[in-house]
């Protein structure tokens, strides 16, 4: 059995080499300042994340990007908790369609269908933002009702029975029983929307326009049109933080809750 | 009274889940209608014409970058489904700490954010001078690809049967054909739906390919992003792309029922 192991170590270079090494790229970028003609020069600095907190225009920037994303996450789970309710409630026949109809979308093109929106709402005189939150809460909802859904059926059926004998009525029955058996869910449906709408910067670009700049655009201006990458990187690296830190929050709150 | 409550609640639970539905499905009706359009409105439906799909087999651009994504997608797929079946299998035998270790490392493309993994594989490619191109492209479509077949497989390898295999060694089976005849005929359903995942993480990436691919190749998503202008081509190409995803689908989900009914009949026992 031990000559199985073996068969992993192309794997395992590939991922040394594809995988870690783009790390340590961004983190050397990050932590240095341009030597001119795409050269990298050794010499420790902060400068790059200096000048990102001290000017306003940036903290703006990732402030914009962390509020949309709260909103978009905030708005899925209050239109999609009651979804997954429901349908798991369904007969299971209709539940399978149920899920189906809601996989079907995810494994269309996102730009092609945020460029459905742009289409949809090219007459509507709504604001950047409210555009563009339409669109996060319509490419994010499909994976937010499948994990709460998943939650809720696996949930033992028996639980609620045994509530309702105890003399729970269905609203108390709800709070203290389905509600936190189906946190798990929510969590790792905010898992798969907050950290994608953070640093998404397809949506805010088709359906924003150019006035509408997030976290991920950012990166995008500093990478591309200006090739500036020792600051590119750096802005990426506070970003990849703020989200390790607030999945690092999220999973801390859900065994608290679970603990309880 | 409680009778009419129920139906109350059971016409309001139905009503939302429809409402649910048609937000969902709202942009893909919009894009089949909008496709068959006689005018460019993008609001207005002036009447039936197949004008988009013609315009849409003449635009070189487009043609090519439908070509670009399928052949990206399935050199990936094939590449990511070989890698990760075979990784996965090792895997399932390592000692625990290197699992650990290579299943966190497997992790990192799927937690960071694409765009992080994007810029960090264009530093790698550009800085010690290599020229962005279409291998570039595969070679990060295969990164980003692999660690899902991994996820998908290793599951489905945790519920074998290690005893299966030590049996079919020790009845004079060589380690490969244990592996041929015991393992994959086990985990066959794990590995493609693997495939099926990688290929469409594939066929849908924007991120990764546009900050991979050379100068001049543009994929599906890359092509879109850079129009300038609304082009309802773009209307006829989805329309196409749903047909193609509805019916994988229903493939998908139809034929294992089919074939669990047909394995029910002609043996009742299981």
């Amino acid at each position: 059995m031990k000559s199985f192991f073996r068969m992993t170590y192309p794997y395992i270079l590939w991922i040394a080499l594809f995988v870690v090494a783009p790390m340590i790229m961004i983190l050397l970028y990050a932590f240095t300042k341009d030597g001119g003609n795409r050269t990298l020069i050794f010499r420790f600095t902060l400068d790059n994340f200096i000048r990102f907190f001290q000017d306003p225009t940036f903290t703006k920037v990732l402030l914009t990007s962390l509020r949309i994303a709260l909103i978009t996450t905030v708005f899925c789970i209050l239109i999609g908790y009651p979804a997954a309710l429901i349908i798991a409630n369904l007969p299971e026949r209709l539940q399978t369609l149920m899920v189906l109809l809601l996989t079907l979308p995810m494994w269309i093109n996102m730009l092609l269908k945020t460029y459905a929106w742009r289409g949809i709402l090219n007459d509507f005189t709504l604001n950047s933002e409210i555009k563009v939150f339409i669109g996060m809460v319509y490419d994010f909802l499909p994976y937010m009702i499948i994990q709460i859904h998943t939650a809720i059926a696996k949930m033992d059926r028996d639980l609620l029975t045994a509530a309702y004998d105890l003399g729970a009525n269905r609203w108390k029955t709800f709070l203290k029983v389905t509600l936190p058996l189906s946190v798990p869910g929510i969590i790792s449906g905010i898992t798969l929307v907050f950290l994608p709408a953070v640093s998404s910067f397809v949506i805010p670009k088709l359906l924003g326009g150019g006035d509408y700049v997030l976290i991920g655009n950012l990166i995008e201006t500093f990478f591309i049109s200006t090739g500036d990458w020792n600051f590119g990187s750096a802005i990426s690296l506070v970003m990849a933080l703020i989200i390790i830190a607030s999945m690092w929050v999220t999973r801390k709150l859900d065994r608290n809750a679970q603990t309880e | 009274m409680e009778r009419k409550k129920k139906s109350l609640g059971f016409f309001f639970s139905r009503g939302y889940l429809l409402l649910v539905l048609l937000f969902i499905y709202l942009p893909i009706a919009y894009v089949v209608v909008f496709s068959f359009n006689s005018s460019k409105s993008l609001t207005n439906f002036t009447g039936f014409s197949l004008q988009w799909y013609e315009n849409m087999f003449k635009d070189r651009t487009m043609l090519e970058s439908i070509r670009t994504t399928v052949v990206v997608a399935v050199i990936a797929t094939a590449v990511s489904t070989v890698i990760g079946t075979v990784t996965a299998i090792g895997l399932s035998k390592a000692r625990p700490l290197i699992r650990a270790m290579v299943l966190e490392t497997n992790n990192l493309p799927v937690l960071n954010p694409d765009i992080v993994t994007a810029i960090g594989m264009m530093l790698l490619f550009i800085v010690p001078g290599v020229q962005l191109s279409m291998t570039t492209l595969v070679i990060a479509h295969i990164t980003f690809c692999t660690p899902y077949v991994i996820l998908t497989i290793m599951p489905k390898l945790r519920q074998l049967d290690d005893n299966v295999a030590e049996a079919a060694m020790d009845l004079g089976a060589s380690p490969f054909k244990a592996l041929t005849k015991v393992i994959l005929p086990q985990i066959y359903p794990a590995i493609l739906s693997g495939a099926l995942i990688a290929f469409s993480m594939s066929f849908d990436d924007f991120v990764i390919s546009f900050f991979t691919a050379g100068v001049g190749i543009n994929n599906i998503s890359m092509y879109v992003y850079s129009m300038k202008r609304y082009n309802p081509s773009v209307n006829a190409l989805s329309t196409l792309i749903v047909v193609v995803v509805t019916l994988i689908l229903v493939l998908v989900n139809v034929i294992p029922h089919f074939r669990d009914k047909k394995i029910k009949r002609e043996d009742p026992e299981t």
